[in-house]
């Protein structure tokens, strides 16, 4: 048993404990909204305004609508939506990383430019022209979110290409006449998964924030959608009135959300980073 | 030396002016792209439907939907050049003017906000890197780490809920109180309605200043110099005082300075939340009103601030750090 404790205790073992937790109540809160998709969309007239007790945890909102399962639903769509940006967001931004390190000067510059192009704009405002640009709804927040978010990691990524590319092994495989495309599959790629990884998972909380403000201000999901922009920017108009609940609950939800991702994504590089210590020893 | 730096600031003011065209570039790309017709959006099908044919295409001609995309931006280009940057649709009047006006209320705000969230962010961030470790460590970390967690726009609903609902201390939106005349509105009052809005985008910015301080902090904690100083002596404040500060001060200012877009975009949010009428609640406006000339306007003094405000970070760099004014001029 105390041994058992012992092993708990080691940082490495405690890392993924919080990952696998983070990730399956991540996961539980995903289900979970898909499931009650129906019943948060419900009306009832005769329940309509009801402040948190013990049948309605988070109340009900003007239309008599359950806003436990209504937050329920909208986390799970952030999250599917989150999930969705961050990895097609990170697979672009490894590809235009690799593809600056490794095709020569040209390529590096032109992506250098296109970050500092994509950075000097204010994030909201792309995605804001982005989601014009796509008439607005679930496209609009999707592909602005992909398109604001891969520029940081490409940056990261193509440092780590370009230090792997100086280092010992890849100088040899290319003195043994490996093509630059072998070399670029078999000995730099896996060396910059575990940056690619964590830089994924770190991606997450970012999306959906972002996803939550641009439907926020109307530009992402639309209003049928209970999505938690929606349910917040719906709370403003009878947050006068003294309805707190309406915004309080669901938005400590989202940031318990954002905090898990946080978590997951600290933790699996606490466990890369560790390993790759091992491995140099 | 001299010569070689203002031929760096030269180039880099270049690259500046190209990166700024490409940006206005890119955004009337994406909004000519749009779907959205702009007389649906904003006359309403009702309305149109009551129209004769050819009042239709008298707004047709107003919202420029019959001119071809590329003679529109050739248009808007010729005219941004001499400093007409043309007419914003939905508030009529010359897009420098919204612009002016939105941006005069948003800059007690950004600027509020921006030495707040600098200051304090910063002092947490050393006070987190000195006493690593420890509970006011831990306290700050996990408040960093909540912040940059939570939306803007939820921090400031928060605020509005408590101090504006709650505890009805002060006012829930807006730039002045309603029903006065703009002659009868005092500092104090423009002030009272900033506070809210300016408190939430300085909460917001702290988090990652904070956290970035803390680790410099604790990287220069750790450093040769500072073991050095604490072997002939000296007291962890002086050491603090004299070595840390200095070496943790310029890429705190850095990323405060690099960090002036993340707050313009924050301060969209937070101006929408208190209905605050910024240079914000313009963009919101214009873009779901498909508002082409004022988006492309705001999107050029938004890109201006932003490389702007980058530029000005290299050049502080340069100046105070020698190791780098050194390196510019090898280059």
């Amino acid at each position: 048993m105390k041994q058992l404790l012992n092993h708990l205790r080691q940082p490495r073992t405690a890392a993924l404990i919080r990952l696998l937790l983070a990730a399956a109540i991540l996961l539980a809160v995903m289900i979970a909204g898909m499931a009650c998709r129906e019943q948060a969309l419900a009306t009832d007239f005769t329940r309509k305004n009801l402040a948190p007790c013990a049948e309605y945890l988070f109340g009900t909102d003007w239309m008599g609508r359950d806003m436990l399962t209504r937050t329920l639903s909208g986390l799970s769509l952030s999250i599917r939506i989150g999930v969705v940006t961050a990895a097609v967001s990170a697979v672009v931004a490894l590809a235009a990383g690799v593809s600056a390190a490794l095709l020569g000067r040209w390529a590096d510059g032109a992506l250098t430019w296109l970050i500092d192009l994509f950075m000097g704009i204010p994030h909201i405002l792309l995605l804001v022209l982005i989601s014009c640009a796509c008439g607005r709804g679930f496209w609009g927040v999707t592909i602005g979110i992909v398109a604001t978010h891969w520029m940081s990691l490409a940056r990261l990524i193509r440092g780590e290409v370009m230090q792997l590319r100086q280092s010992g092994y890849v100088q040899v495989a290319r003195k043994l006449g490996a093509s630059p495309a072998a070399i670029a599959g078999r000995h730099i790629l896996p060396g910059v998964l575990p940056q690619f990884f964590t830089g994924l998972v770190l991606l997450f909380p970012h999306a959906i924030l972002h996803e939550a403000s641009v439907t926020f201000l109307g530009f992402g999901l639309t209003s049928e959608q209970p999505a938690v922009g929606v349910i917040l920017s719906e709370s403003m108009q009878y947050l006068a009135t003294g309805r707190w609940w309406l915004a309080l609950l669901p938005g400590i939800c989202l940031v318990a959300v954002v905090l898990l991702f946080e978590l997951a994504g600290k933790s699996l590089a606490a466990l890369w980073s560790v390993n790759a210590e091992q491995e140099a020893a | 030396m001299a010569k070689r730096m203002a031929r760096m600031a030269v180039r880099q003011m270049i690259r500046m002016l190209l990166l700024i065209f490409c940006a206005s570039l890119a955004a009337f790309v994406l909004l000519s792209l749009s779907p959205i017709d702009p007389l649906q959006q904003n006359v309403g099908q009702a309305a149109m439907g009551s129209m004769s044919a050819e009042q239709i295409e008298r707004l047709q001609a107003y919202w420029g939907v019959d001119t071809p995309p590329l003679e529109r931006f050739a248009a808007w280009v010729s005219g941004m050049l001499q400093g007409d940057f043309g007419v914003s649709l939905l508030y009529r009047q010359p897009v420098l003017t919204v612009i002016g006006a939105k941006l005069a209320n948003s800059l007690w705000l950004l600027v509020l906000a921006w030495v707040i969230s600098g200051l304090l962010g910063f002092g947490l961030g050393v006070l987190a890197g000195a006493t690593q470790g420890r509970w006011p460590d831990k306290l700050i970390r996990g408040w960093s780490m909540i912040i940059a967690s939570t939306p803007a726009f939820w921090v400031a609903l928060l605020l509005l809920m408590i101090f504006g609902v709650w505890l009805k201390l002060l006012p829930v939106g807006l730039s002045v109180p309603i029903g006065l005349e703009a002659t009868a509105v005092t500092l104090a009052d423009r002030l009272r309605h900033a506070i809210l809005p300016a408190l939430a985008l300085s909460i917001t910015g702290t988090a990652s200043v904070c956290l970035h301080t803390r680790q410099k902090t604790i990287q220069a904690l750790e450093s040769d110099f500072v073991l050095f100083a604490r072997a002939r002596g000296e007291s962890g404040k002086g050491i603090l005082l004299r070595h840390v500060l200095r070496h943790v001060l310029l890429p705190a200012i850095t990323l405060q300075f690099a960090s002036l877009g993340e707050l313009l975009g924050s301060s969209v949010l937070v101006e929408e939340v208190f209905s605050y009428p910024g240079l914000g609640q313009a963009t919101v406006t214009a873009g779901l009103g498909g508002d082409l000339p004022l988006l492309l306007g705001i999107t050029v003094i938004c890109s201006a601030m932003v490389f702007g405000a980058n530029f000005a970070a290299d050049c502080l760099y340069g100046l105070v750090d020698p190791r780098i004014r050194k390196g510019a001029g090898r280059t």
